[in-house]
């Protein structure tokens, strides 16, 4: 029994190992440029720590009692009537109830660290329509822009709307989303913290040209950013 | 018990044996049948038309002709009635309030004599069940030649095989076949066959009122299907058909509104057959801790159906009514509340994902006990925990909305409660690997399935993890994520423990045995194609490539590639599965009344079951699941009226 319980540790271990290195080496997220990303990776990484020991647990006792118990077809015999446990199924309620809740309470942080807006943030309006988007800064005279140009480190309170149907604007990189309903409107922060050029795309389904519904954003430095609002309002 | 009382035998009860009406051409014609169906469909179509045209030239509304009323109305409602009526599922009724002399019921219905039998109206509930499982199956391949054609366009960057209202046609479709005419009715289809069976039952409760559920459901599937002929093409809003993208579609949009309503009503009608026949016609002795878990499983699944399917039914109906009568339930300029929609379609499709689960649940319970030779580890709270997932179900349909802007305070109460389901599902995954542990293993192609299924639903369960909490959601949900999540929980999830049950019951079904080799080959080929083609959409979906585009960013071209490449060997591996049935459906080998040594009730009578399944009502004693307890049993059977023998023998 207990070398059993050593050779399915051991699977166990395989398989984690396995798993671990196909968490890690591959890039499976983009490369965060906001703050609000940053803190999401964590929680990502937290749920995926989580989600390797399960899946290494359920596969590796699948595996071993496959390996180990596996007969003959012709074998008639009946295995031990075990009906169950109340310690065992006391435990595997318990334990992921624990594990379940700890990803809540920090997802409930993250949720309301990324929801929380300072002081003056730049406020942005990013309006959809079939099947393009259209920023508008409310702070500067409503200049409006085909692209979305925002100053590095920034906080950028972003209202959605939309004009016909529902469209929502994601950014990849900002790791935010959020529908733009017509008839209501919607908010979310972002506060870029990488400069570069970025994709802003459509991720609800809005009609034929959704797949095309595409921007491009730039994070600059302020700057750069003032050069760009002045150039505008020219 | 009332069942000795409510079916008796045929030849006691009634000696005068119905006789179908002299003639063959005139009998062909005006008989029950599809050649009454189809005439009578055309009938009351032209009827409802020429009734819609006389109205609204008595008020003189213009214009006289709207496609799309006379297709809603006539064509979607007038026509399938009369078909219905056609094929015969009424005539009981209809002769009953007309106040014609009704049939005797002499079960004449029951039984099929030959593969003619299969396309007639039957009340055999071993038929019906063979009915949805071969009608299920059709669209799964329509819906799957669907899905390999928008591969085809998905292999590489750019437009190349169809234009973008095709695609999307393609995707809504394909969505809609698998869940409303594959998954759900396959899972109808096998506790149709079974569940009275395992219950010690002659029938279901209502068997007429089960023949005229399934005909309801090749009506969906037709009209979904159809979408494809009518002008502007098939319905291309997704099989979410959120407003306000689905008013401002073309015509095709209404087959999906109407196709929603017969598959919904089918669903609904089957959930309160299965009720009433679980709670009514339980074999003396079958208390409900006496019940197999795959009954406990779809007794769940039946009452989600019967409380949830409803408000799928009201969001759609609403959206016909914005379409054709200009009200404006989702209309912001006419007051319209556009969420409103996705909270109530979400009230009854998430609790659907577990209409499309807890039965599969069921199968693999049955499976993995049966071919572990060990009983069911802890049986009560695998079924408990059903019922934890059945009530959490109800409070948990807004983490699909986490990023629709809904009120703000929604979302974490929504997160927790998502989470908390993560624990029943997790007792379910954690009791199957115990159920495991130091059993005698036969390695069967059901035990491989459920097998698989184990495995790959735990990936599906832990992916829902992630988006289950809201920030990681925002981020990758509408994502190619959410596509790999619902196929590891569907495919990798449902399809598989459909596999597993069709394996599994076979030989009880059709009376032979499949090829092993076969399906094991189909198991492996399925299981790894599976996994390359839909383990890399987390990849692409968390990098940024989002759900149902036609066209994507150049990134992404090699995985797709690679992607659409394994789709293919997937849809090749159906082949094997469907040789093999039909071979063995064929001439396979005579099987054993009990190839896999159960416990349970089906498994006690011959293979396939006699036509009123006992000729002897069992009497339960024990639990389904004693396996290796010395002296167990589940029942005993009086065989005609000789001595009592004990089950299992």
């Amino acid at each position: 029994m207990r070398r059993g319980i050593a050779q399915l540790v051991a699977v166990g271990v395989v398989i984690a190992v396995l798993v671990t290195a196909v968490a890690v080496v591959f890039q499976w997220l983009p490369t965060s440029a906001s703050e609000e990303f940053d803190r999401i990776q964590g929680v990502y990484w937290f749920a995926t720590i989580i989600s390797i020991g399960i899946f290494s647990l359920v596969s590796s006792v699948v595996v071993y009692s496959v390996w180990k118990w596996r007969v003959p077809d012709d074998d008639d015999a009946d295995g031990p009537p075990i009906h169950g446990h109340t310690g065992l199924e006391i435990v595997w309620t318990a334990v992921p109830a624990v594990l379940v809740i700890a990803i809540g309470v920090v997802s409930a942080v993250v949720l309301a660290r990324n929801g929380e807006a300072g002081n003056r943030p730049l406020e942005v309006q990013a309006i959809g329509q079939q099947f393009a988007w259209k920023f508008v800064y409310s702070d500067y005279d409503d200049v409006t822009s085909g692209q979305l140009v925002l100053p590095v480190g920034q906080e950028t309170r972003f209202t959605t709307s939309s004009v016909d149907v529902i469209h929502s604007f994601w950014v990849p990189n900002f790791g935010q989303k959020m529908d733009a309903v017509p008839g209501i409107e919607t908010t979310i922060l972002v506060t870029p913290d990488r400069t570069g050029e970025f994709a802003v795309v459509c991720a609800e389904l809005c009609g034929l040209g959704h797949a095309t519904m595409r921007a491009k954003a730039r994070v600059v430095t302020r700057a750069e950013f003032e050069r760009w609002i002045q150039e505008q309002q020219a | 018990m009332t069942t000795t009382a409510d079916h008796p035998t045929p030849e006691a009860a009634y000696p005068a044996h119905y006789e179908p009406p002299r003639g063959p051409t005139w009998r062909l014609f005006f008989g029950p049948g599809l050649v009454r169906g189809l005439w009578m469909a055309a009938l009351f179509f032209v009827l409802a038309t020429l009734l819609i045209l006389g109205l609204r030239w008595w008020w003189s509304w213009e214009p006289l002709w709207l496609t799309e009323v006379v297709l809603a109305m006539a064509g979607m409602v007038a026509a399938p009635v009369g078909f219905l009526a056609g094929i015969g599922a009424f005539d009981y009724w209809l002769h009953y309030i007309v106040g014609r002399p009704t049939r005797p019921e002499d079960h004449s219905g029951h039984g099929a004599r030959s593969w003619k039998d299969y396309f007639r109206v039957n009340t055999d509930h071993k038929v019906i069940g063979i009915q949805y499982l071969v009608t299920t199956f059709f669209f799964f391949v329509v819906g799957g030649l669907m899905a390999m054609l928008f591969r085809a366009e998905l292999a590489q960057p750019g437009l190349q095989f169809v234009d973008s209202q095709t695609f999307n046609g393609l995707v809504s479709v394909h969505a809609t076949l698998m869940i409303f005419l594959f998954i759900i009715p396959a899972f109808a289809g096998i506790a149709n066959f079974v569940v009275p069976l395992m219950l010690g039952a002659p029938d279901m409760a209502f068997p007429r009122l089960n023949a005229l559920s399934f005909w309801l459901l090749p009506i969906a599937g037709v009209m979904f299907v159809s979408s494809f002929v009518v002008q502007g093409g098939a319905f291309g809003a997704g099989w979410t058909g959120y407003a306000p993208l689905a008013e401002g579609q073309p015509l095709g949009q209404t087959f999906f509104n109407m196709g929603v309503q017969w598959a919904g009503a089918s669903s609904i009608m089957t959930a309160l057959n299965f009720l009433v026949t679980i709670i009514t016609m339980r074999a003396p002795g079958m208390t409900f801790w006496r019940m197999p878990l795959l009954v406990w499983a779809n007794f769940t699944t039946s009452l989600l159906v019967v409380i949830a399917t409803p408000f799928i039914a009201g969001s759609q109906f609403f959206v016909m009514f914005d379409r054709i009568l200009h009200t404006s339930f989702f209309v912001p300029e006419g007051g319209g509340y556009v969420l409103g929609y996705q909270h109530i379609f979400w009230f009854y499709s998430h609790p659907a994902v577990y209409i499309m689960m807890l039965p599969g649940f069921g199968i693999v319970s049955e499976v993995i006990s049966s071919m572990s030779r060990k009983p069911v580890f802890g049986y009560r709270l695998m079924a408990l925990s059903l019922i934890g997932i059945l009530v959490l179900g109800f409070s948990v349909w807004a983490h699909h909305m986490f990023v629709a802007g809904m009120a703000d305070w929604l979302r974490v109460p929504m997160m927790i409660t998502t989470l908390l389901i993560a624990i029943p599902t997790g007792i379910k995954v954690f009791s199957w690997v115990a159920t495991l542990w130091r059993g005698r293993i036969h390695l069967t192609t059901p035990m491989l399935f459920a097998l698989g299924f184990v495995t790959m639903f735990t990936i599906g369960g832990l992916s829902g993890i992630y988006l289950g909490s809201v920030p990681i959601d925002i981020a990758a949900s509408d994502t190619y994520f959410i596509v790999a999540h619902i196929h590891y929980v569907l495919f990798g999830g449902s399809v598989f423990t459909i596999f597993a049950g069709i394996y599994f019951w076979f030989p009880k079904m059709t009376g032979r045995m499949y090829d092993e080799r076969l399906g094991k080959w189909h198991f492996w080929l399925t299981f790894v194609s599976f996994n390359a083609t839909f383990f890399p959409m987390h990849y692409v979906g968390l990098r940024g490539m989002p759900r149902r585009v036609s066209d994507y960013s150049a990134a992404f071209g090699d995985l797709n590639f690679l992607i659409t490449i394994a789709s293919f060997v997937l849809g090749a591996s159906f082949v094997i599965f469907a040789y093999n049935i039909v071979l063995s459906w064929v001439r396979g080998p005579i099987a054993a009344a009990n190839p896999w040594r159960a416990h349970s009730l089906e498994w006690q009578v011959s293979s396939p079951p006699p036509i009123f399944n006992f000729d002897e009502i069992p009497q339960v004693v024990g639990g389904p699941y004693e396996y290796g307890v010395p002296g167990a049993r589940h029942a005993v059977m009086k065989v005609g009226a000789g001595e009592p023998h004990e089950v299992p023998a």
